[in-house]
């Protein structure tokens, strides 16, 4: 009894595992979009904050592209269920 | 491992990761004494190199750092690995301390400095897996998140004798001093110089670790690191689970409690310069022990929870909490206060006049004329406040063009102040749920042979670019809305929301045994 009502909560945690793979997927492209937004919007030479700096916001989309990316592969991991069975130890991680 | 032995090898780590972040803190908390000495704003390229020190430091090289230096010491060893960022640290950092000023060597000065600056990012990189990687791996089983917990413990301690060493210099000398060519501000980078030695000395009496040691002997040390921590899904989709799962909240949580949480009081606040640095003294000092009692109650019940729970009481009381500032802190609330005690209007007379000409204002570069009128009120329970008047004349036609009141330096009475003690060291407690147990969990996401390299980029993006990004998106986001007070504290509550979700979803709660 018990091992059935463990099997149907992994089935529910698996699916929404999957479900919200979808949204971290869809999330990663929104952060760039946002970004370069904030950019365009905020870039001018003609003031003094840390905002207004184009230098400050070309490192910033820089550095986040690759982790925005990231967070689309986790998403898209999520999605094939990948992280459905996460492994008992350390050296169980695959190479 | 004998006991004595553990504790040698927590000591070696922790001092030298406590002198890293003492040398990585000092740079930002004596920030406006560098810019004066060597990025001048007059001149656009030491401004832009200044952008560079700041931002490219911080977001760029430190994961860089870890790439570089995981991967050394997955394939070199723990121990010499981190005695390498030791001396890359603290010899940048002493160097910074003796550059000349831009007055006397020009564009050469910020030049030298962002090279620096970019060997100390370099540097932070690599030593926090290194020390996390070489106390995990001498730690008895089951002991891992308390022993670990002590390296977590020094980046608070770190901004604690940053804070302490600062302060110390500055009260103990006139300003004009503290901040001249060759002043006070200096002081701090060259003491980095007897720590560094001393850290040296206590880790080259060091072994390698036991787990890297058999490893090696065995000829099962990691051929290349990069690949087999990034390219091979298996270990890579752990590191996405890291950063996304627990890091990345971790930075956030960290970041507002300690670095945002000040910055909110001085600028938004007002509250007097020492006041401000004392709460956050006072409050860190009381929640750092508590690093230690998380790490160790998570080998007795999971990483997993106390890391979510710390997330999830920062998405809820951040908003709550820096409101109770804002609202504590009013300077209209006061000045209705002193009129009813006074009984009558704040009379012109009241005022202590100064004036200050054209051009003694950095932020002044118009033609207009500026006359400031500042002066200092007192209330009862010992709350004072500066009452600042500015007036901007037309110089041609001498008519009012603006006229604007402000308050600043505020004096927080006992009562408050100790309040806002509480409420600082409350949001440290979160800081340390989340980050006490970090350095076990991270260790036991990935195998030892690839551990240094797997669990530094995670880290450093999570808490160098989600975390460090907190003062630059909360300004973005109070530009943006400046209607709203606490904006800026939505992308924090933003990113440990979403680790929150990702993190109870996804994660296990497990301790590893072996």
């Amino acid at each position: 009894m018990e091992f059935k009502i463990s099997k149907i909560q992994n089935y529910y945690m698996n699916t929404l595992k999957k479900y919200l793979g979808s949204i971290w997927l869809v999330l990663g492209p929104a952060f760039i979009f946002f970004l370069v937004r904030g950019a365009v919007l905020n870039i001018d030479p003609n003031q003094t904050k840390e905002i207004h700096n184009p230098v400050v916001w070309i490192i910033i989309i820089t550095i986040f592209t690759p982790i925005a990316i990231g967070l689309m592969i986790f998403g898209w991991y999520a999605l094939k269920g990948e992280y459905d069975q996460l492994p008992e130890s350390s050296a169980e991680v695959k190479d | 491992m004998k006991q004595s032995g553990i504790r040698s090898v927590i000591l070696a780590s922790s001092v030298g990761t406590l002198i890293e972040w003492y040398d990585f803190f000092i740079f930002g908390m004596l920030s406006s004494a560098i810019s004066v000495q060597f990025f001048p704003k007059k001149d656009p390229t030491a401004a832009l190199l200044s952008t560079l020190a700041i931002f490219a430091a911080g977001f760029i090289v430190r994961p860089f750092g870890a790439l570089v230096f995981g991967r050394l010491g997955d394939l070199i060893g723990r121990k010499y690995t981190f005695l390498v960022t030791l001396i890359l640290m603290g010899g940048s950092t002493f160097l910074i301390g003796l550059v000349p000023g831009y007055g006397s060597i020009g564009i050469w000065a910020p030049i030298i400095v962002l090279i620096l600056r970019l060997l100390q990012g370099l540097a932070v990189g690599g030593e926090y897996g290194g020390a996390a990687t070489y106390v995990a791996e001498h730690a008895p089983v089951g002991k891992r998140g308390f022993y670990t917990s002590w390296i977590q413990a020094t980046s608070t301690i770190g901004l604690l004798v940053a804070l302490g060493v600062i302060m110390l210099v500055k009260f103990n000398m006139p300003d004009a001093d503290f901040s001249s060519e060759w002043g006070g501000w200096r002081y701090p980078f060259w003491l980095s110089i007897l720590l560094v030695i001393v850290s040296i000395y206590i880790r080259l009496k060091m072994h390698e670790s036991p787990l890297f040691s058999k490893m090696k002997s065995e000829g099962k040390t990691s051929v290349n690191p990069l690949k087999e921590s990034f390219s091979h899904k298996g270990n890579f989709k752990m590191v996405l689970l890291a950063l996304f799962g627990a890091v990345m909240g971790q930075g956030v949580v960290w970041y507002t409690s300690q670095f945002y949480a000040q910055a909110f009081l001085e600028a938004k606040c007002h509250v007097e310069f020492e006041q401000s640095r004392t709460i956050m003294l006072w409050a860190i000092a009381f929640g750092t022990p508590f690093f230690i009692f998380f790490g160790w109650l998570s080998d007795k019940i999971g990483r997993k929870w106390i890391m979510m729970t710390g997330m999830l009481l920062g998405v809820l009381l951040f908003r709550p909490i820096f409101g109770t500032f804002l609202n504590d802190s009013d300077s209209v609330n006061w000045i209705s206060k002193y009129n009813k005690v006074s009984g009558s209007e704040l009379e012109r007379s009241d005022y202590k006049f100064s004036f200050l000409t054209q051009g003694k204002i950095d932020t002044v570069w118009t033609n207009d004329s500026i006359r400031v009128t500042s002066t200092r009120i007192s209330f009862p329970e010992n709350e004072a406040v500066t009452l600042v008047k500015t007036t901007q004349v037309n110089p041609a036609t001498l008519a009012i063009v603006k006229e604007s009141t402000a308050f600043s330096n505020k004096h927080l009475s006992s009562s408050l102040y100790w309040k806002f003690i509480g409420l600082v060291f409350i949001m440290i407690i979160f800081a340390t749920m989340v980050y006490g147990p970090m350095a076990a969990f991270l260790v036991e996401l990935f195998p030892t042979k690839i551990r240094y390299t797997s669990m530094s980029l995670p880290y450093h993006i999570g808490n160098g670019v989600f975390g460090g990004l907190v003062p630059f998106i909360s300004l973005l986001l109070s530009t943006t809305f400046p209607e709203v007070w606490l904006a800026g504290l939505w992308y924090p509550i933003g990113v440990a929301a979403l680790c929150f979700i990702i993190g109870t979803v996804y994660l296990k709660n497990k301790i590893e045994k072996i």
